[in-house]
């Protein structure tokens, strides 16, 4: 298998200086400030080393890497010198041959000498590196004290500590510093003595630890290694895929033995993550193969059915059968399609074009009608285009970064790493959270201003900050007058100059003190380049259109776009959110944002599929729920979404499930929504099929298989098959050929294809005859709607208020080790760090109500009541109670209701007027949940029964 | 649907457009939301709702959007 190259130290930073020297004779040219470990490698030589390793800064502690450079004394370490002009240095001389042996002899000398059994053996640098200087023998004995029998550490699920094969070069206490951020591990004691530690805690799993796994990745022996290397050996090939779990959208080498995946190593080459990664993608893909899979499909003619398996064929023709007659019975509009942002870009693709001419109405919408449906709306309506301005990497160049209703570090953890990175190099820090999440004040990293606003009052504290903004004076005028539309700047300054929108009259509403407000604002208008990241914090709120354009004004107003640094950055939830819109999968659009009405575009997409579409849009998810309980929807075909779990208002949403007459669901599992269905297809892993997923900063990246679909198809392929069956052939042989029809009639995508993304590795839309290798920042020199436009952001208030029958307000997020619903993460070691949800609860809050930690609290709203564990934390203001919704039993979402933001119906998870009381047993729908999951689970395992017989 | 869901839903969009100060423009555009992101059978629905009802719970300016802008295009036939 080949390995990624190793070039011992990070490259240079500095690009406007080239400096040559000669290196063993050859002559190179390289970045001034490059060390000359880095340079020999660009040379084709290779030094001995052991500490430095190219994620990492030069750390200079194993001192067998020195060299000789004509004309200075002694042996500098080439990891830690840098290069300079005209330097001649020899890396291989007697001498130093010497030097290296000896370091080597006394690493060895300390280390058990198994390599044949080791884990690590064939891919072990102690190991390459005895062979590199021809170690031949060790010449002091294990007579001494030595380390053999440390003790090993198994306690992290994914990867041990094997204590005994440490050679204490830190790699892995710097890869927590510098990569992850976390410094979870120390190295305690001092010279013999000294090992690394995970903290002042027992263990790994103990300890601060989030398991990113950079440690793992660093460690140049078999001392923290990966579990799953362990059970089956080195791996013999690798395969470059994305991860399937957030927004982020991290490249992985997927290393294989056959078709098994032994681990996934974060890609060094990743656009998105340049090597780095967190617990879900590097470990937690262990779901694809659990035993809970379906892989079979299977029908029913009713819920209370047991489960009946068929073949494809017969599977395909019921759930075809059934559409015609529900359409021929119910009309063209009685049924429609929900995909997910875990789907392919060519997968929501296909579903849409199955729904508008297959099915023949608009009826289809995507999950992120749930999450950043505002983002789509509000940044079309003032920038021109549905979509985050920057790169990740911009970040480096950001002087002040402002958060809002975001949590990077457990939603978008590799880019939370690196926001960390550039703060802890100075930049300053703004966080808009009603809680204290990890960036406020964590480890080198302080939040200059947490603005900790009530849930819901997003609107007044931008609208505030604007304020501060144009009565100081602080606008960039030059900026906005040649950028934007003058008449909707000056109508807007107008609005937020008023004094009713002063962080002073807007104090009561935010509940944030107006002077932290004036100084953050000032802080962001005139301290160089200033960043907003925001996330469903944003919005998921009645408001949540209006905050996304709030965002935008004042990006614009201070002239914070267009350049690296600065920009408006949602963070997508899911890792493919930004794609599955700009698929077409929402009602009222097709591909890359254009209206169903636009005579043009219909005229192209029926030219392209042969069938006359629609011109209105049709049915948002929570319209088609509605309309299923009025009896004028009647069957769905839902493919990897489970909106019985992740949709606000539960018990809804399941009436309305159980108000269709077919309900298609494409999954890998029996999910909560499959518990309402009549047709089950099989779905496959993201391990086991071809495609592209489009992540935050608009970065298409390849999803490649890796395995054979254990379903026996891609997802794709199954769309295509339903679609025949309706009388509506998709003759396409390979995923690719989706994505060239894509292409085709998508402006922005003309240039892209599986070809390209080969050539490139990935590419940000838009790309094509203007941008043939992508546009990683946008609106740069003016605006993709030409000009940018100021709207007006008034304040109103939720109608879900507080009141005395309701005090409290739930407001809902996420953690780290968990993803979305929880459909994967549950089924693999994840667990160990979130076995349940549970409600966080302010110490005085806690205490009026008598209610301790650990207890279980019944927690009721208008929309139903739910019981779960609480923990006391002062995260949370008083006022405010949080919980998570991984787990379906915990029933986060029968509390939610469906209040919804105005302009495109993205329910207000965000704020829930709540009471909480002790009690002693579940609630009624929890019970009636469990009753309803275990005859669920009855009715599925009669099929394996049948199956048996 | 629900016709107070969707009365409510009508009132938010007025809520928006509300603070412009061109009050026949606030209307074009709240008639111009409805029209591109509800599908017909929820404006039909409204404005059946709005002819039959005397006190509709609308905002006035959502309420005169409706009546003055709104419609149900002739879709493509059922065919
Ligand atoms: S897994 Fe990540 S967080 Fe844990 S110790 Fe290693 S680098 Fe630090
Ligand atoms: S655990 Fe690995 S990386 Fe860390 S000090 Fe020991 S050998 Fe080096
Ligand atoms: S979950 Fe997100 S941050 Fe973690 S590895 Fe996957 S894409 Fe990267
Ligand atoms: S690699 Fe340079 S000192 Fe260790």
């Amino acid at each position: 298998m080949d390995k990624q190259a190793d070039y011992g130290t990070p490259a240079s930073r500095v690009t406007d200086r080239q400096v040559t020297l000669e290196i063993d004779g050859k002559s190179i040219t390289v970045a001034a400030g490059t060390s000359i470990m880095h340079a020999a490698v660009e040379a084709g030589i290779s030094i001995p080393k052991l500490c430095a390793t190219d994620s990492l800064e030069p750390f200079g502690s194993c001192r067998l890497c020195l060299v000789e450079v004509e004309g200075r004394r002694g042996y500098p370490a080439s990891c830690t010198t840098p290069v300079d002009e005209g330097l001649k240095v020899h890396t291989q001389t007697p001498k130093l041959a010497d030097i290296r042996r000896g370091v080597m002899e006394l690493y060895i000398s300390d280390h058990p000498l198994d390599c044949l059994t080791c884990s690590a053996n064939g891919d072990c640098e102690l190991q390459d590196m005895a062979g590199a200087v021809g170690l031949r023998e060790v010449r002091y004995g294990y007579d001494g004290s030595n380390h053999l029998d440390a003790e090993k550490d198994v306690s992290n699920p994914y990867f041990q500590f094997d204590a005994s094969k440490c050679i204490v070069c830190s790699r892995c206490v710097r890869a927590c510093e510098e990569t992850q951020g976390t410094f979870a591990l120390t190295i305690s004691g001092r010279g013999f003595d000294s090992k690394v530690a995970a903290g002042n805690f027992d263990n790994f799993l103990e300890s601060e630890c989030v398991s990113c796994g950079a440690c793992v990745a660093a460690c140049p022996t078999a001392t923290l290694m990966e579990k799953t290397v362990i059970d089956h050996g080195q791996p013999e090939h690798s395969v470059i895929t994305t991860c399937a779990y957030c927004g982020v959208g991290c490249s992985f080498r997927a290393e294989m033995k056959g078709e098994q995946v032994v681990r996934m190593v974060p890609d060094k080459n990743g656009g998105a993550n340049h090597g780095h990664s967190c617990v879900k993608g590097r470990f937690a893909w262990g779901y694809a193969t659990h035993r809970d899979r379906i892989t079979t499909p299977m029908i029913r003619k009713s819920i209370k059915d047991p489960w009946q398996e068929v073949s494809w064929e017969e599977a395909i023709s019921y759930a075809a059968s059934e559409l015609k007659r529900i359409q021929a019975k119910h009309g063209r509009n009685s049924i429609g399609a929900i995909t997910s942002s875990r789907c392919t870009n060519e997968e929501t693709y296909l579903v849409q074009k199955l729904v508008r001419a297959a099915f023949g109405n608009n009826n289809v919408d995507t999950c992120a009608r749930v999450c950043h449906s505002p983002t789509g709306y509000g940044l079309k309506q003032t920038l021109g285009e549905s979509a985050g301005t920057q790169t990740f990497d911009s970040v480096m160049k950001s002087d002040v970064i402002m958060v809002i209703g975001a949590n990077p570090t457990d939603g978008h953890p590799v880019f939370g790493s690196q926001m960390k990175r550039r703060l802890r190099e100075g930049a300053k820090l703004i966080i808009a959270d009603p809680r204290e999440i990890d960036l406020v004040s964590g480890p080198h990293v302080q939040a200059d201003y947490h603005l900790k606003l009530r849930p819901g009052t997003n609107v007044a504290l931008i609208t505030a900050m604007a304020h501060v903004v144009v009565t100081e004076g602080l606008v960039d005028e030059e900026f906005v007058r040649s950028r934007c539309e003058w008449d909707s700047f000056e109508y807007w300054s107008e609005f937020v100059a008023q004094p009713e929108h002063s962080p002073e009259a807007m104090q009561a509403a935010t509940g944030v003190p107006a002077a932290d407000v004036r100084a953050a604002a000032r802080l962001f208008a005139t301290d160089g380049n200033a960043a907003i990241y925001y996330g469903l914090g944003v919005t998921e709120h009645s408001q949540g259109s209006t905050m996304v354009m709030g965002i935008a004004n004042l990006a614009m107003a201070t002239g914070n776009i267009g350049r690296e640094g600065v920009g408006v950055n949602p963070l997508r939830g899911q890792n493919n959110v930004q794609g599955s819109c700009d698929m077409g999968s929402f009602p009222h659009e097709f591909p890359g944002y254009r209206h169903v009405s636009d005579d043009a575009t219909r005229a192209l997409f029926e030219a392209a599929w042969g069938r006359p579409l629609d011109n209105e849009p049709g049915l948002r998810i929570p319209n088609m729920l509605d309309f299923a309980i009025d009896g004028s929807f009647k069957a769905l075909y839902c493919e990897g979404e489970d909106i019985a779990q992740s949709d606000p208002n539960t018990q809804h949403v399941t009436h309305a499930l159980s108000s269709m007459e077919c309900v298609i669901v494409q999954d890998l599992f029996l999910n909560e929504t499959a518990m309402y269905a009549h047709v089950f297809l099989p779905g496959c892993s993201f391990l086991e099929k071809s495609g592209t997923f489009t992540n935050a900063e608009r970065r298409i990246s390849p999803v490649r298989r890796v395995m054979t679909p254990k379903n026996g198809y891609e997802d794709w392929q199954v769309t295509a098959m339903l679609s025949e069956a309706l009388g509506y052939p998709m003759p396409y042989r390979h995923a690719s050929e989706i994505m060239d029809e894509i292409a085709r009639l998508t402006p922005t995508f003309h240039g892209v294809s599986f070809k390209r993304l080969e050539e490139l590795g990935s590419i940000q839309w838009p790309c094509n005859e203007q941008h043939p290798t992508g546009t990683p920042i946008m609106h740069v020199d003016e605006f993709v709607r030409g000009k940018g436009r100021f709207m007006v952001t008034e304040y109103v208030p939720t109608s879900e208020k507080v009141n005395a029958k309701y005090p409290l307000i739930l407001t809902t997020g996420r953690i780290l080790s968990q993803y979305n619903v929880g459909a994967q993460t549950r089924r693999t070691d994840n667990v160990a760090w979130h076995p349940e949800d549970q409600v966080e609860i302010h110490p005085h809050d806690a205490e009026d109500r008598g209610i301790q930690d650990g207890d279980w609290v019944g927690i009721t709203s208008r929309a139903g009541n739910t019981v779960q564990r609480a923990r006391i934390s002062e995260r949370v203001q008083p006022g405010v109670i949080y919980t998570t919704f991984h787990h379906p039993e915990s029933g986060a979402n029968v509390i939610t209701t469906d209040n919804s933001d105005w302009a495109t119906n993205c329910p207000e998870f965000k704020v829930t007027a709540v009471e909480v009381t002790r009690v002693t047993q579940l609630s009624e729908w929890q019970r009636n949940y469990q009753e309803f999951s275990d005859e669920q689970i009855a009715l599925a395992q009669q099929r394996d029964e049948a199956r048996v017989e | 649907m629900n016709i107070e869901h969707l009365v409510k839903m009508a009132n938010q969009i007025g809520d928006f457009f509300r603070s412009y100060p061109d009050h026949e423009q606030a209307k074009k555009d709240i008639a111009s939301h409805l029209t591109r992101f509800w599908a017909p059978q929820m404006r039909q629905q409204i404005l059946d709702y709005v002819a039959e009802t005397p006190d509709t719970g609308l905002h006035p300016l959502v309420l005169s959007a409706i009546r003055e802008y709104v419609k149900v295009k002739s879709a493509k036939s059922e065919a």
